[in-house]
């Protein structure tokens, strides 16, 4: 039987993958993907606990960050390309113009 | 009538911001002109309100406008022209108007010129609100007005530079200026507790409210609210002990000493007590005070002048003196003689000190009488009028001041005060020697001046005519006495003489008695050479010249540990304490921005670490923290 805990310790699970790449990735694509990760996971954390007390609002709430995630990576990726284009680099370390 | 009495109130003040707009321009001989010739359009609107108050016995009372409105406190600017206020009136405005004529040929060559007439000009006015406003509040916006306008004139030349107290007592211009001002602060402050005290028993300032509501308080009350407005009084009219700066405000030009240090602005504590008579009449205690305090001055002041040397500061602890007589006839409850006595006075004694001015100028400034002598022979009218003058003081039969000064020893014997008549008898003979002293040293006798190469020369004639007046009114303004008492006692309170006929007449005579002992005492002496050096070393000689050591003692016991004082709150407090914990705070700041700037690196993945970071804090703190559990 699969309860809500287990979506829960997915969510987290997968959460915990998706920080860690954030942390760790100094490829800039793949911190979008990171980032993707971050939001899926909530996503399937809001659809179980939706789910669990029949409550619609969450599984709408997912739709919400879906869409927003799809809009936030097209402009990501059209400013990526923009940046690849020109520097030729998309390394987060060639990228600190400024500092303190 | 009410333009007459804006026209007396407002004239000095059109004429000092004439004269101020030419403020830093070198000397304008027109300033000195128009503000003179409002002076006199002042001088005449009085006199034609004490016609109207004369005639009509009825008094003027306008209200120019509201001033302050908040909650239950109203104070209108209101003025008010009653029997008293129009005697000062006409008091001030006719020594100003002189003054201010005289002062065109005194300071003729200062580069000062048109300063000195703003100055002198605002002085009046604000002399003017002093004696014409219907409330405290107005009063105390004059009194402070002539405070500062002392302050400016005093250290008129303020150029002048600190010198030590054997050469000079006052130091310097800018230095008396600031002890004269920072001593009528003192009493200022006792003044205000009155005025608050008043307010907050009555409920309101304006002289008729206040006098009506007084008999109905408490008497421990009114007598607080006695002294502290005598406390006041006391620092405007130099008694003491906050007497000291008066001596010292001779540093400003001879016609402010005329004007504002004799005639004037010292008679506003008088002036306070004999308008405020409602209250003191309720306490006679703190009016016997006041007139104790009054007859030590009278005596204490004239001690002082016996020794001096310089020809002003002898003039001005004789103002200290008869200030001292004023008082006693108002803490007496002889409110008329009181403001007789400083009709009378203003009169000669500015005569006296234009005087002085006169010889100052032939003298280049010298103020030493032991330097002067036989100046009589070069300036003869400046001599006549000055000798005037001294026989006033002295208060010998016909001048001004034997009327206005035997009424008042007449009131300490006829008031059973036989201690203060003596002391009073004493000063009058002391102030008739003094007086003298000076006459003699300064007009007869050897011709001193010539060893040390001056070339004395008598002054501009508009400057005689200017004192000519002060001059006839010195010889018969005591003949108004009847009249005046008639007239100002419709709203002072009578004096009732218990004392008839062969007693006061022998008072007379033994007052005249010992003013003429004084005078014959000083020509006798200073025509044959006066007294020998043995008695510099005396020690009374010593104690009088030194001024009691009052000025010294002060210094040692408030100046200096206030300086001491302020030095510890300055490198201790200020800049150890207050200073370091605001440089600590900012230098924390400062420093911790410092150091922790090297957290903006640009890195967009260690900005995500610390982001991350700051996410698990949060969290931990939410887990821990969260009211829900």
């Amino acid at each position: 039987m699969i309860t809500l805990s287990h979506y829960l310790v997915l969510t987290a699970i997968l959460f915990c993958i998706g920080l860690v790449g954030i942390l760790r990735r100094k490829n800039l694509l793949m911190l979008f993907f990171a980032t993707e990760m971050l939001l899926n996971a909530v996503n399937i954390g809001f659809a179980a606990v939706s789910k669990y007390y029949m409550d619609l609002t969450g599984q709408l709430f997912a739709f919400f960050v879906i869409a927003i995630a799809a809009s936030e990576v097209a402009v990501g990726l059209g400013l990526l390309i923009i940046w690849y284009k020109r520097v030729g680099s998309i390394d987060l370390d060639t990228m600190q113009s400024m500092h303190g | 009538m009410e333009k007459y009495l804006y026209l007396a109130l407002f004239s000095p003040l059109v004429g000092s911001l004439f004269a101020a707009m030419f403020g830093a321009q070198p000397k304008k001989l027109i300033t000195g002109i128009v503000s003179s010739a409002l002076l006199f359009v002042s001088l005449f609107s009085s006199l034609y309100l004490l016609y109207y108050v004369v005639t009509t016995d009825s008094i003027v009372h306008v209200k120019l406008f509201d001033w302050i409105n908040v909650g239950d406190l109203a104070i209108p600017f209101g003025f008010v022209v009653d029997h008293v206020s129009v005697i000062m009136m006409v008091t001030v405005t006719t020594v100003s108007a002189l003054v201010h004529v005289y002062s065109i040929g005194y300071m003729k060559y200062d580069e000062g010129f048109n300063r000195f007439f703003s100055y002198l000009s605002a002085f009046v006015f604000s002399m003017m609100i002093l004696v014409m406003s219907d409330n405290f509040a107005g009063l105390f916006i004059g009194w402070e007005g002539v405070g500062l306008c002392s302050w400016l004139l005093v250290g008129f030349w303020y150029k002048k530079p600190d010198v030590t107290r054997d050469v000079n007592p006052s130091i310097s211009p800018s230095w008396a200026a600031n002890e004269a001002f920072i001593m009528n602060r003192i009493a200022d402050l006792g003044m205000l507790i009155g005025l608050f005290l008043i307010y907050w028993n009555t409920g309101s300032l304006q002289y008729d409210v206040v006098f009506q509501d007084v008999s109905a308080l408490n008497i421990g009350l009114v007598s607080l609210i006695g002294i502290f407005l005598f406390i006041g009084a006391m620092g405007k009219s130099a008694q003491f002990p906050l007497h000291t700066w008066l001596a010292d405000a001779m540093e400003g030009p001879t016609p402010v000493s005329a004007l504002i240090h004799a005639a004037t602005m010292v008679t506003a504590g008088v002036y306070l007590v004999i308008r405020a008579n409602p209250i003191y009449s309720a306490v006679p205690d703190v009016g016997l005070f006041i007139a104790t305090l009054g007859a030590f001055v009278a005596v204490f002041a004239a001690s002082m002048a016996l020794v001096n040397q310089d020809l002003k500061r002898i003039i001005a602890y004789s103002t200290l003196s008869q200030l001292g007589y004023m008082f006693v006839a108002a803490g007496l409850g002889a409110y008329w003689i009181a403001l007789f006595h400083l009709m009378t006075h203003a009169f000669f004694k500015a005569l006296l000190f234009l005087g002085a001015g006169n010889v100052m100028h032939a003298m280049d400034d010298e103020l030493n009488i032991f330097k002067m002598g036989g100046l009589a022979k070069t300036m003869k009218w400046t001599a006549i009028m000055m000798i005037i003058a001294s026989l006033a003081l002295a208060g010998i039969y016909p001048f001004a001041g034997f009327f206005s000064k035997d009424k008042i020893l007449e009131v300490a014997f006829d008031s059973q005060h036989y201690i203060l008549w003596v002391m009073l008898w004493v000063g009058a003979g002391l102030t008739a020697f003094y007086s003298f002293r000076l006459v003699m040293l300064v007009f007869f006798g050897e011709e001193r001046y010539k060893k040390f190469g001056f070339h004395p020369h008598e002054a501009y004639w508009y400057m005689l005519a200017a004192m000519a007046p002060l001059a006839v009114l010195a010889i018969i303004a005591g003949f108004f006495e009847e009249g005046f008492e008639r007239f100002v006692t419709s709203i002072l309170p009578e004096y009732h003489f218990h004392v008839h006929g062969i007693t006061v007449v022998a008072l007379i005579g033994v007052t005249t008695l010992i003013a003429l002992g004084g005078i014959a005492l000083a020509v006798y002496k200073y025509s044959r050479g006066g007294f020998s050096e043995k008695w510099k070393e005396n020690p009374v000689y010593q104690l009088l010249i030194n001024q009691y050591y009052i000025p010294v003692i002060y210094e040692k016991l408030f100046s200096k540990p206030y300086a001491e004082l302020s030095r510890i709150a300055w490198k201790e407090l200020d800049l150890r304490v207050v200073d370091a914990t605001v440089d600590f705070i900012a230098n924390v700041i400062y420093k911790s921005g410092f150091k922790g700037r090297v957290v903006q690196s640009g890195n967009l993945s260690s900005m995500l670490k610390w982001m991350v970071i700051g996410l698990v804090v949060l969290l931990i703190l939410v887990v821990l923290y969260s009211p829900v559990r």
